[in-house]
C-alpha cells in the first residue's frame, strides 16, 4: 500500500488505539490534516482554540484513560503553544504523544517563515523527541513515540514531521514486531536482596507510614498497594496525585499529605519510624524542609525510574522497580502486622484536625469555597471526575472532595499550570463519556484557557465549569497575606461577568452567591447535555489551612485556630 | 604502571551513544538542566560504526556518580554507562602547547623538561615550537607548570578518555534499525 507520510501518520495512529487527537491546523502540517479527510469515519480530530489547549486535553485524555492522548500542532508558533502542555505532562508523568508539523528539509536551518527549531526547544520538556527527515522512518518512528511515551515512566514524546516527509509516498508498512530500543530498558523488579531487606523492615516497624503516589496507579498496582495497608495495618498516606489510589474512605487511609495536606499526615510521616514511599517522588512540596524530614524512619523507596531514588530524600532501600511487580514480590512473603497504638496517636491528631475544620464553623451569610467543592462532592455523590486548575481551589478540592477511584482527580500537580484544568477537562470527558466530568477552576486559571469555552460547545462536549470566583489569585494574595504584609500587588483581579460570557457561547450557566442555592445550580448543571457553567461567588480573602510556609518543617504547619481561639 | 583510582572531587563516567545528530546535545542539556558541571567531555568514534563514546568527568559537589549515572541513563539514546570511579581504569589527556623558542636558552630548557617527561616537539620554527604531551589530566597539568616560564603562547587539551582495566568489557551490540526501500524497519541484531 502506498501512502504519502501524512497517511502514514494517521494510519499509525489509528494501530496505536487513537480515537481522537485534539489540534489546530497551520502551513507546515496541512498535508496531514488533507489526509484526516480520509479518516474522519476513525479518528476525530478536535479543533481547539489555542494550542496549549490541545496539549492539555492530550493530557486530560491520557490522566483520565491511562491510554496516551494525541496532540497535533503546526510548525513554529503552533509548536512553541504546546510547550507548556508537554511540561506540565512531563511534571506528571503523563503520556502524551504531540506531532507537529516542520518547514521542508531543504528550508531548515534558514529561518524560514514559522521555523522554530522544536527538537531542540522541547528538548528539556519531552521524555524523547525525533525529527524525521526520511518518510522510510516515519512508521517505525511513531510507533517508538508511543512505546516509550506509555511504558516505563510515562511522558510526553513529540514527533516534529517536515512538510515535504508528509508529502513524500512510501510503501507503507507498520512494523509488527516489538520496539527494541538498547538504550531503553526500564527496570523491572526488585532483586532477592532488596525484597528481604523491605521485608525485614516492614516486619520490624512500629510506627510505618506508607506514601502513596501516581505510580500506584500507573503501575495498577491500587489492589497490592491495598492488600499491603490492611496485612500489615499501615496508615496510608497520599501525595495530590496519588489521590484515588486506594478508596479513600478506606479505614487505613488517613490523608493526604504536604504544603496544604491533612495535619496528621504531615505528624504522622514525622513521626514514623519507616516510610515506605510508593511511586511517588519527595517532592519539595510534599516534604517541606529536606533537613528536619522524617528524621527518625528507616526508608524504602519504590519507583520505576531509577533518578528518582536518592535524589531529594536519602533513603535506605531504594527500589528501582515497577510497583506492582514489587509489592506482588513482597506480599507473599509478608507477615501479617498490627499497630495499635501508633493508628490511635494518629486518631488523635485527625480529631484534632475535625475540630478546626472550615465547614463545622458558624458563617453565617458567607459562601466559602470550601463549603462549596464539599458541596459538589455531596451532590455528586463522590463520583465525577474532578479536573481541577492550579490555586487554592485545588488545595480546597484535595481536601474537600475525597476520591473513591484511580484516575478521578486530575490535577497539575509537579508543574502547577494555571489555566490546565478546563482544557484537560474536555479531553477526559473525550476519554471517559460515561463519567461525570467537571472542571474545578479559579476566576484566574480560567482566564488563561477560557477561549476553550468555543471548543467545548463546537464539540457539545458534555462538561461542568464551576468557577470558584474570589477576584482574587487566590493562592499568591494568600502568601502575600501571611508573608508579604498584606501587600496585595496584582492580584485583586478583574474578571468579565462570568454568565454573560456563557451567554455569549450559547452556554447554560447559573451564577451562585449563597449556600443554599448550590444544591439546585449542581442539579442544573447535571440535567444538561451539554456544557454548563456554574460560577460561584465565593468569599474573597479566604485561607486554605493547615499550611506548611515553603521551606519550613514538615510539622511545623500553620493551622486555623480552634473555635474560640481565634485572634 | 598500574593507577590505582584515587578519590578525588571529580566523577568520571563513560557513556556508550548512538552516533546520531543531537544526540551531544540530549547530553548536554541533561547536565546543564541537572546543574551537573562538565570539566570536560569528550566524543569519539568507536569500533562499531553506529556507536559513540563519551568520557565525562563532572565536578562533584552537585552530584554523585549514580546521581549522573541514573540521569544519563535516562535518555533513549544512551546505550550504556559506566562509573569509573571505583574501579581501576586508565586514563588520558593529550595537550598541545605552542611555546616560545626563539633563543638558545629556551629551546634547550624546552627540549630538557620534554626529554624528562616525556613529551614530544612536534613541530619547531625560528619563533615558536609546538609540543605534543599526552598523560594523565595530572601529569600533563605538571608538564604544563613547568613549561610555562619558557612562555606558552597558545594551548590546547583534549579533555579525559579512560577505560577500565582488564576483562570487564564495556561494549555494546548495538545495530540502529535498518529501513529496507519497502519501509520495513528490521533490527539486524534482534532477527
Amino acid at each position: 500500500m502506498r501512502l504519502t507520510g501524512a497517511e502514514i501518520i494517521l494510519e499509525c495512529l489509528i494501530r496505536e488505539g487513537v480515537e481522537v487527537m485534539f489540534g489546530y491546523p497551520g502551513g507546515a502540517i496541512l498535508p496531514t490534516y488533507d489526509a484526516m479527510t480520509k479518516y474522519t469515519d476513525r479518528l476525530h480530530h478536535v479543533l481547539v482554540r489555542h494550542e496549549q489547549g490541545a496539549s492539555h486535553m492530550a493530557d486530560g485524555y491520557a490522566r483520565a484513560t491511562g491510554r496516551v492522548g494525541v496532540c497535533i500542532a503546526t510548525s513554529g508558533p503552533g509548536a512553541t503553544n504546546l510547550i507548556t502542555g508537554l511540561a506540565t505532562a512531563m511534571m506528571d508523568s503523563s503520556p502524551i504523544v504531540a506531532i507537529t508539523g516542520q518547514v521542508t528539509v531543504p528550508a531548515i536551518g534558514s529561518d524560514a517563515f514559522q521555523e522554530t527549531d522544536v527538537t531542540g526547544a522541547t528538548l528539556p520538556v519531552t521524555k524523547h523527541n525525533y525529527l524525521v527527515t526520511d518518510v522510510e522512518e516515519l512508521a517505525y518512528t511513531i510507533k517508538e513515540a508511543f512505546h516509550i511515551a506509555r511504558s516505563g515512566r510515562p511522558g510526553p514524546v513529540l514527533v516534529d514531521v517536515p512538510k515535504d516527509v508528509q508529502n513524500a509516498v512510501t510503501e507503507f508498512y507498520y512494523p509488527e514486531e516489538e520496539i527494541h530500543l538498547p538504550g531503553y530498558r526500564p527496570p523491572q523488579g526488585a532483586s532477592e536482596d532488596q525484597v528481604a531487606e523491605m521485608l525485614d523492615l516492614l516486619h520490624n516497624a512500629q510506627r510505618p507510614v506508607i506514601l502513596a503516589g501516581h505510580g500506584v496507579t500507573m503501575s495498577g498496582a491500587n489492589n497490592e498497594l491495598q492488600e499491603l495497608a490492611e496485612r500489615a495495618q499501615i496508615p496510608v498516606t497520599l501525595t495530590l496525585l496519588g489521590k484515588g489510589a486506594i478508596p479513600q474512605d478506606h479505614p487505613m487511609v488517613v490523608g493526604w499529605m504536604g504544603m496544604h495536606g491533612d495535619a496528621a499526615c504531615n505528624n504522622a510521616i514525622q513521626e514514623a519510624d519507616l516510610l515506605i514511599a510508593l511511586g511517588m517522588r519527595f517532592d519539595d512540596r510534599v516534604t517541606g524542609n529536606i533537613k528536619t524530614y522524617s528524621p527518625h524512619s528507616k526508608k524504602i523507596h519504590v519507583d520505576i525510574d531509577p533518578s528518582e531514588l536518592n535524589k531529594n530524600i536519602l533513603v535506605d532501600v531504594p527500589v528501582a522497580g515497577d510497583l506492582k511487580t514489587v509489592l506482588r514480590q513482597v506480599l507473599p512473603k509478608m507477615q501479617d502486622r498490627s499497630h495499635p497504638e501508633w493508628l490511635n496517636r494518629i486518631r488523635d491528631w485527625q480529631e484534632d484536625a475535625d475540630e478546626r475544620d472550615i465547614l463545622k464553623r458558624d458563617t453565617p451569610g458567607k459562601l466559602l469555597a470550601a463549603q462549596v467543592i464539599n458541596d459538589l462532592w455531596k451532590y455528586t455523590e463522590g463520583n465525577a471526575i474532578t479536573v481541577t486548575d492550579v490555586g487554592q481551589h485545588q488545595m480546597l478540592e484535595a481536601q474537600y472532595y475525597p476520591h473513591q477511584r484511580p484516575s478521578t482527580m486530575l490535577t497539575s500537580g509537579g508543574l502547577g499550570t494555571m489555566g490546565f484544568g478546563f482544557p484537560a477537562s474536555i479531553g477526559a470527558k473525550f476519554g471517559m463519556p460515561n463519567e461525570e466530568v467537571w472542571a474545578i477552576v479559579g476566576d484566574g486559571g480560567f482566564q488563561m484557557t477560557l477561549c476553550e469555552l468555543a471548543t467545548a460547545v463546537q464539540e457539545n462536549i458534555n462538561v461542568n465549569i464551576a468557577i470558584i470566583n474570589n477576584g482574587f489569585l487566590g493562592m499568591v494574595r494568600q502568601w502575600q497575606e501571611l508573608f508579604y504584609d498584606r501587600r496585595y500587588q496584582s492580584t485583586p483581579m478583574l474578571g468579565p461577568d462570568f454568565c454573560k460570557l456563557a451567554d455569549a457561547y450559547g452556554i447554560a450557566n447559573r451564577r451562585v452567591t449563597s449556600r443554599d442555592e448550590v444544591q439546585s445550580a449542581v442539579e442544573f448543571a447535571r440535567s444538561v447535555n451539554g456544557p454548563v457553567l456554574i460560577e460561584f461567588q465565593v468569599e474573597k480573602e479566604d485561607m486554605v489551612y493547615p499550611m506548611v510556609p515553603a521551606g519550613a518543617d514538615l510539622h511545623d504547619m500553620k493551622r486555623r485556630p480552634k473555635t474560640g481561639e481565634e485572634a | 604502571m598500574t593507577e590505582q583510582p584515587k578519590p578525588t572531587g571529580k566523577i568520571t563516567v563513560v557513556a556508550l551513544v548512538e552516533n546520531k545528530p543531537g544526540v551531544l546535545n540530549r547530553i548536554a542539556s541533561l547536565f546543564r538542566r541537572r546543574a551537573f558541571n562538565v570539566d570536560s567531555l569528550t566524543v569519539g568514534r568507536t569500533h562499531r560504526q553506529h556507536v559513540s563514546r563519551m568520557t565525562i568527568v563532572v565536578d562533584s559537589e552537585r552530584a554523585n556518580p549514580n546521581k549522573v549515572a541514573a540521569n544519563l541513563s535516562k535518555l533513549i539514546n544512551v546505550i550504556d554507562v559506566q562509573v569509573l570511579n571505583n574501579t581501576p581504569h586508565v586514563s588520558r589527556d593529550l595537550a598541545l602547547i605552542k611555546v616560545r623558542s626563539d633563543d638558545a636558552d629556551s629551546r634547550n630548557t624546552l627540549t630538557e623538561i620534554c626529554d624528562l617527561f616525556p613529551a614530544r616537539i612536534i613541530d619547531i620554527g625560528p619563533d615558536v615550537a609546538i609540543v605534543e604531551m599526552v598523560g594523565t589530566e595530572e601529569h600533563v597539568a605538571e608538564f604544563i607548570e613547568r613549561i610555562r616560564p619558557i612562555g606558552i603562547v597558545e594551548m590546547v587539551r583534549t579533555g579525559v578518555v579512560a577505560m577500565g582495566r582488564g576483562t570487564r568489557i564495556h561494549d555494546t551490540e548495538y545495530e540502529p534499525p535498518v529501513f529496507t526501500k519497502n519501509g520495513v524497519a528490521k533490527h539486524t541484531n534482534v532477527i
